[in-house]
């Protein structure tokens, strides 16, 4: 067993626990924490496997920007989340039925499988094509051949922004808000007057 | 020898388990949500591993493409729960019945 086997077995191990602990915790703010260390775990698995381009975009986009946003929303609801776990144990019989169910059919799958005529697994890992890097093997595929699909996937992140905005946006009334224009065409004649004040006198 | 069977059990392993959360926290949907993106991220190993164990890179732009629509879905996801939490002030999954007539 090589350095990179045992590497491989704890990484392994730190995901399916993390994913685990994310599924049965109580607390929602630790279940975005365990949620980072799969996310971490998994992007090292990437590694071991060649795929660095691929585990760096997983810790940024991921951990930087999704784990993040979970993060502030279950901390902005101001919810009583001990009341929302507290009926977790009646679903854990059907849930594990559920899950047992899936596994053996995944084994049954696992145990018909068979590689079609001539396509060879290899027996080590090979990310990336001999003579390049990872991220320009990518980078001359994804822009050459797969050029559409990446536009579509910006347009896809456009409309998602969008609608997250549009979502979440409110015009709260009784707010004081700057009204750039309203400024600029004010003139002095409608929002000033001069008064002629005799002394000893008020208005 | 580690192989393309270990990388695709922890990604049969992660699915389940995704799976299994999606009943377990049956009232919480943002466990619900973190539990769709552990089930993207099983999609995910499974893309890269077949990815480096064959020697084609294309899964691992497949992956890309995962990553992008995964991303997109939490925003929404989460932006629709911030608004339903202002609506009603509840997060509970069964309170979504407005529709039901």
């Amino acid at each position: 067993m090589t350095i990179a086997d045992i590497a491989f077995f704890a990484f392994a191990f730190t995901v399916v626990a993390a994913a685990l602990f994310v599924v049965i915790s109580r607390n929602p703010v630790h279940s975005v924490l365990w949620l980072i260390l799969a996310f971490l775990s998994s992007a090292s698995m990437f590694v071991l496997l060649g795929a660095e381009f691929v585990a760096m975009l997983l810790v940024i986009v991921y951990v930087g920007a999704v784990a993040v946003l979970f993060l502030f929303v279950v901390m902005m609801l101001d919810v009583d989340f001990a009341a929302l776990s507290a009926e977790m144990a009646k679903y854990v019989p059907i849930a594990a039925l559920i899950g047992v169910i899936l596994l053996m059919q995944l084994a049954l799958v696992f145990g018909a499988w068979a590689t079609a005529d001539g396509v060879a697994v290899l027996d080590s890992p090979q990310a990336t094509p001999e003579g390049t890097h990872n991220t320009a093997a990518l980078g001359m595929v994804l822009y050459d051949q797969y050029f559409l699909l990446f536009q579509l996937a910006g347009l896809i992140l456009l409309v998602a922004m969008i609608g997250a905005i549009v979502l979440t946006l409110r015009h709260r009334e009784g707010i004081k808000r700057q009204d750039v224009l309203a400024q600029m065409y004010r003139d002095p004649a409608k929002s000033m007057e001069l008064k002629d004040v005799k002394p000893g006198q008020g208005l | 020898m580690v192989g393309l069977e270990h990388y695709l059990g922890v990604a049969a392993a992660l699915f389940v388990i995704g799976v299994f959360g999606i009943f377990l926290n049956r009232k919480n949907v943002i466990v619900i949500l973190m539990s769709i993106e552990l089930m993207l991220l099983s999609v995910n190993i499974n893309l890269v591993a077949f990815s480096a164990y064959l020697g084609d890179i294309k899964g691992q732009i497949f992956t890309l493409f995962v990553l992008t629509v995964a991303a997109a879905e939490a925003a929404i996801g989460l932006a629709i729960l911030v608004c339903f939490f202002r609506n009603r002030g509840t997060i509970a999954v069964e309170d979504v019945a407005s529709l039901k007539g």
